[in-house]
């Protein structure tokens, strides 16, 4: 059993009187341990199949199963809990709360835990150890630069652990060597630390570290045969896609 | 209490606009408070008085005068055992700039019938024999710097003239309602200046018995009914009650404007509310897409606007509690007493927490109700 199930999902959004069909009848399996990277033009819908997977957006038709729990029948009060539970998202502006510094905001999802603040600042740490911020606790996002705003933003993310970590263009915002510098993390938090990550990107390079590279076009899921570097041979990256 | 840090940030975000926001609620609180405090200082001047102390005036009204030939009669009259009298003088002092309550009393029985007030039996005895000679309330003299044995000038508006008198005594009140801002002196000192009219303002009779006040009351007006001076006489109580209706109904027009001044600023507190919340949309959406609760952000949008109102209320009601008593203000003589009550600090917390809850429920019930998707499309 895949750990991100989607079974012909449909969704479309209202926009005045107009219908705008962006999923009809969607299917797709996330592997754990994969690292799946979602491409296409603008308008395709990668973010809000990623919305969908994080349970912040509902489908019309269709059900999406994360570690085993049907998302899209469950209550808003429900989802909450099981976000902060399961999902880790990172967003392509970062959206670190500038009032807090980058310690604060990677405790963000702890408070929600019940954890003990020593629990709480012992995981932070590690989490900053992991993307190589440990010495910038106690700064403020308007002290760091963008790359290193991601990088706690991507802390933020995996510090309670999630079962996936959903990222949306996170490196639209950066310049090269911050690119390079995310996307190397995130390919050793798949491969060191055997975390399951989903990227939305239009970025080739991004989607050049992913094991499997997905096309998103006009709803449709397609293999992508523009990537020339898809790793096809990691067993544990495998997604598979109907329509 | 975790969320405190976060709750602290946010309102740290724009310092001086949460300051000034905290300031009004303190003015609003402050304001309240002084306002109600009038309302329960006359209202405690009312109670004020003995029950065995009959006050009677002239039956026209409290600005016209009584024959002092009145002293004896009343004396005579059954179930009275002590009589005395006072004027109201009304003088300035120090060229007109001080204005504080001033009477001309008979000196000895007046401080029999007053235990409340307490002097040095030797400063007593002075005041009682020197004709000139003045009984200065404490806080007064702490106030003007005035010493025992000083001679002071006061200039008279009813009587005019320079009124120069001893200071001989000092008093301490054993109630709030009686003044510390007061200055006595001898009436017979006013007759002989004025050449002796012989009128005085008002009498107070002791009685014997509290059960018999209205009987006695009634016997006094009785008798002096169908003279040139008719009385009306009754209780303390009642004449101290008498001071309060004067001034209208205080209460309802102190309420009033404690309570717009008190909305006035809710508005600010509630506008400054959604300002600061409006501000945090992506903010909020993102910490929802974290696995914050909507009721969570609820608590911490209410927890912010409750450190506001807690901030506010601990300054404009503590403010004005510490303030009056430690400048001990009493509205120039006429509010002895005035002191910010703990019936008055509950009602202000109430008002404050009413002040919360009004300011902060709508950007609360918004940052609950946010939907995510469409907060963050809308600032990316």
């Amino acid at each position: 059993m895949a750990l991100v199930e989607i079974r012909d999902v449909h969704k479309s959004f209202q926009r005045d009187t107009q219908r705008i069909d962006v999923f009809n009848g969607i299917t797709l399996d996330v592997e754990e341990g994969s690292f799946l990277a979602l491409m296409g033009p603008s308008g395709s819908g990668k973010s809000t199949l990623l919305n969908l997977i994080a349970g912040l957006d509902k489908p019309n038709s269709g059900t999406i199963t994360v570690a085993g729990a049907d998302v899209s029948e469950m209550t808003p009060g429900e989802l909450a809990p099981w976000r902060a539970r399961h999902i880790g998202f990172v967003f392509q502006q970062f959206n670190l709360l500038p009032v807090l510094t980058a310690y604060q905001n990677v405790e963000l999802p702890l408070l929600l835990t019940r954890l003990s603040k020593k629990e709480r600042d012992q995981r932070v740490r590690l989490a900053l150890g992991v993307v190589g911020l440990d010495d910038r606790l106690d700064h403020y996002p308007r002290q760091l630069s963008g790359g290193q705003e991601q990088r706690v933003s991507i802390a933020r993310a995996i510090v309670a652990d999630p079962t996936v970590i959903l990222l949306d263009e996170p490196t639209g915002q950066l310049d090269a060597k911050s690119s390079q510098e995310v996307l190397g993390l995130l390919r050793r938090l798949n491969s060191e630390f055997r975390k399951t990550i989903v990227i939305v990107t239009h970025d080739a390079h991004a989607a050049e570290r992913a094991t499997t590279v997905l096309q998103l076009e006009k709803g449709d899921l397609i293999r992508s045969s523009g990537v020339p570097s898809l790793r096809s041979g990691d067993a544990a990256a495998t997604a598979g896609m109907t329509r | 209490m975790k969320y405190l840090p976060l709750v602290l940030a946010n309102l740290g975000r724009h310092k001086k606009r949460t300051v000034l926001t905290i300031a009004s609620v303190a003015l609003a609180l402050f304001l309240f408070a002084s306002l109600q405090t009038v309302v329960t200082t006359i209202a405690a001047a009312a109670n004020f008085g003995s029950a065995r102390r009959l006050v009677s005036t002239n039956a026209t009204g409290i600005v016209f005068t009584l024959p002092i030939a009145y002293a004896n009669r009343l004396q005579a009259q059954r179930g009275v055992e002590a009589v005395t009298w006072a004027n109201w003088f009304g003088g300035r002092y120090g060229d007109g700039k001080h204005f504080f309550a001033t009477f001309a009393i008979e000196p000895k029985s007046y401080l029999e019938m007053y235990p409340e007030m307490v002097m040095p039996e030797d400063q007593k005895q002075a005041f009682i024999r020197e004709r000139t000679g003045a009984l200065v309330g404490r806080h007064l003299m702490e106030t003007l710097g005035w010493k025992l044995g000083q001679n002071v000038t006061m200039q008279g508006t009813i009587f005019p003239g320079d009124w120069t008198f001893t200071i001989r005594a000092v008093y301490v009140p054993t109630s709030a309602q009686i003044g510390e801002d007061v200055l006595m002196f001898h009436h017979e000192y006013m007759e002989e200046r004025l050449g002796r009219p012989g009128q005085a303002g008002w009498y107070i009779a002791r009685i014997d018995h509290t059960d018999r006040a209205a009987p006695i009351a009634k016997a006094i007006d009785d008798q002096f009914r169908n003279s040139s001076y008719p009385t009306k006489t009754g209780t303390e109580q009642a004449f101290n009650a008498s001071f309060a209706t004067m001034w209208g109904n205080v209460s309802l027009l102190m309420g009033t404007i404690g309570l717009a001044v008190v909305f006035a600023i809710l508005l600010v507190t509630a506008n400054a509310m959604m300002m600061s919340a409006r501000e945090r949309t992506r903010e909020v959406a993102v910490l929802k897409t974290i696995g914050f609760r909507d009721t969570t952000l609820f608590g911490i949008v209410m927890l912010e606007a409750g450190v506001i109102a807690l901030t506010g209320a601990l300054i404009g009601l503590g403010g004005a509690k510490v303030l009056y008593r430690a400048t001990h203000f009493n509205g120039g003589g006429f509010l002895p007493g005035f002191d910010v009550t703990g019936s008055t600090l509950a009602v202000g917390s109430a008002v404050a927490l009413v002040l919360m809850i009004a300011s902060g429920v709508v950007p609360a019930i918004r940052a609950a109700r946010l939907p995510v998707i469409s907060a963050l499309r809308q600032v990316e």
